[in-house]
């Protein structure tokens, strides 16, 4: 019971790695981005090349997942998504489903369909028993890093200038643009950070949540169950949402495997006729 | 040329007659269908696509009526086509076999859906209807899975066999019955959709899409008109999901899946959304882009399928149709000085 518990809360912590750039994204410039999990995606399969062909280690590939996502996010918003902030949600929600397309079959075309699979060192293998709960190291590995990273995100949010000039954009970007806070720039900063964050959670999670060229579409959907139950004007909702979400989902998928995905896909349904801004986000007039 | 007449005769100015003038039918338009059915005889070998066109094109048809005139966007539309595909595939199964009756099973059924659905859906903001679009049509998809034992699961419901249409026409291998059993539902269909967009009511559509909150003020009951709209495309979509089954005599999980809601958005943004032939011309477009591009990368179509979207969103507006228009501009412009 409490395996799953934790189990559970591991996932919900790398899902809130996964999402939490498509939070600020949707939550600054209002753009449905839908091929967030591409860039996750990216993450993933650069780890897989490096360690499985070039034997790099699995430590080093952790900040090399990061940075190079964050830079194929940074050209892409400056090249790509730039052009598509004024458009309608339609044009931004078609484009962003053209990119995972084309992402997709990229992968397929070079890496093939198979599911991917990486060997992590020695180090974070087997489990360890703790208060009489059995956890897999990894997964503790996981939950360290995931919370370090939340931490660290909430502190420059709230204590940095650089954060209280995002959250200003994120209120109102004309007054914020106003003010001479260079709202074109934090945006692509934000953009690439959050793709890098993706990134990231696509590393850490290639062994826990698999990899192949559906990964996109298949945690699509749970992104945007995190962002629309947690909203997106706090870290905290999407934060509390993830976890929600990621013990809801093993636990419903370990009793009740026939209906497991059809709880959480209810849930959502409910959460949003109930409070279409989120659990936790507050009334905004757009 | 309408403004140009109101200028001479003021009674053509009236609501009413601007409303007739719209509805009139273009020779293209005629000649569209004339051709529709002359492929019957002249392309015998490929009925089977013209088939997949036709339940395409009235599957985006049925988008394009909340999307291209009530501006509702969704992303399960599949959820309406699936939910059809299984009520006709499953009352063949079970010995009902008219194709009639199961086409209007199917439509009442996912009209039913629809009905219901849009309280959820005509509620907050795009992203939460694109959630819960999406929503509905995942649930659906993993409760098909789950009651393999009445859907088949992933295995795909077989067994399904069709009596004769009306009771004169069976269904043949080469696909004859059920090219023009198919596009004879999508022009009865077309033909309603027609009178329905350039109604008042389709007026009334169009003028909640531009800005809801003034057209409630103007005493429109806004919400009645949505889910009136909302009921009319499930339905639409159910026939379509319903005429697949019954043409194919198979359903799969497939009719559920999330590249079908994403390929009709595709269809319709290809031919232009808003429009009632953007819906056919997409549907036309996107089959034989997919027949041509699978039979040169078989595995990897994909890929160009979504570099066409990115770049419809990027450089061309308002699709097929809209560079039609556009171009017809143009050379009446040259025309005109000439």
């Amino acid at each position: 019971m409490l395996t799953i518990l934790f189990d559970g809360f591991a996932y919900g912590m790398l899902l809130f790695v996964l999402a939490c750039g498509l939070s600020i994204t949707l939550g600054l410039m209002n753009f449905i981005n839908l091929a967030h999990g591409a860039f996750a995606m990216a993450g993933g399969y650069l780890t897989v090349v490096l360690m499985n062909r070039y034997g790099v280690s699995f430590f080093l590939c952790l900040p090399a997942g990061f940075i190079a996502t964050a830079f194929l996010g940074a050209i892409l918003e400056r090249t790509l998504y730039v052009h598509l902030y004024g458009k309608s949600h339609l044009d931004q929600v078609l484009f962003s489903i053209g990119l995972v397309f084309m992402a997709m079959s990229a992968i397929d075309y070079f890496m093939g369909a198979q599911q991917q699979l990486i060997t992590l060192p020695d180090s974070l293998r087997g489990r360890i028993d703790l208060f009489g709960i059995s956890i897999g190291v990894y997964r503790l590995f996981v939950i360290g890093i995931c919370l370090l990273l939340a931490v660290a995100l909430q502190l420059v949010l709230s204590k940095t200038r650089f954060g209280s000039q995002l959250r200003a954009a994120v209120d109102d970007p004309r007054v914020a643009q106003g003010l001479g806070i260079n709202v074109n720039l934090i945006f692509s900063l934000t953009f690439a950070f959050g793709s890098g964050l993706a990134g990231l959670g696509g590393v850490l999670g290639a062994e826990i949540l698999g990899l192949d060229p559906g990964f996109p579409v298949k945690f699509m959907i749970y992104f945007l169950v995190v962002i629309s139950v947690g909203g997106t004007t706090t870290l905290t909702g999407p934060f509390l949402a993830s976890i929600l979400l990621g013990i809801a989902d093993v636990a419903g998928k370990y009793y009740m495997p026939k209906i497991g995905s059809f709880i959480i896909y209810t849930i959502m349904v409910l959460v949003l006729i109930w409070r279409p801004q989120g659990l936790f986000g507050r009334a905004t007039a757009r | 040329m309408p403004q140009f007449l109101s200028m001479i005769w003021p009674g053509r100015a009236t609501s009413r007659g601007k409303l007739a003038d719209a509805a009139r039918w273009h020779p293209l338009e005629i000649g569209f269908w004339v051709l529709a059915l002359a492929l019957l005889w002249l392309l015998p070998t490929r009925l089977l696509l013209l088939n997949e066109i036709a339940i395409l094109a009235l599957f985006a048809l049925s988008l394009d009526l909340i999307l291209g005139y009530a501006g509702i966007v969704s992303l399960g539309h599949a959820a309406f086509f699936g939910l059809g595909a299984y009520i006709a595939g499953l009352l063949a199964r079970h010995g009902m076999n008219d194709p009639i009756l199961g086409l209007l099973a199917a439509g009442a059924g996912a009209g039913l859906l629809g009905l219901l659905s849009s309280f959820l859906v005509l509620r907050g903001t795009d992203l939460t209807k694109l959630m819960v679009t999406l929503g509905v049509a995942l649930i659906l998809r993993e409760l098909a899975n789950k009651f393999d034992a009445i859907t088949g699961g992933a295995d795909g419901l077989t067994g399904v066999t069709m009596g004769p249409v009306l009771g004169l026409f069976e269904f043949d291998i080469f696909g004859s019955t059920a090219y023009l059993y198919s596009l004879s539902v999508l022009f009865v269909l077309f033909l309603v959709a027609r009178q329905l967009v350039h109604s008042p009511f389709g007026l009334m559509l169009r003028a909640i899409k531009g800005n809801s909150l003034r057209t409630s003020a103007m005493g429109v009951p806004t919400n009645l008109r949505l889910v009136t709209i909302y009921t009319i495309a499930a339905a639409y979509a159910g026939i379509a999901g319903g005429l697949l089954a019954q043409t194919t005599q198979f359903v799969s999980l497939d009719v559920l899946d999330f590249h079908r809601s994403a390929d009709v958005l595709l269809v319709l943004v290809l031919g232009g959304s808003g429009l009632l032939w953007g819906a056919i011309i997409g549907a036309v477009a996107f089959k034989l882009m997919y027949d041509w591009l699978a039979a040169i990368t078989p595995q990897y179509w994909q890929f160009w399928v979504g570099m066409a979207l990115v770049a419809i969103v990027l450089f061309g507006r308002g699709g097929l149709l809209g560079l039609a228009g556009m171009l017809r501009d143009r050379l009446r412009g040259l025309g005109g000085r000439a």
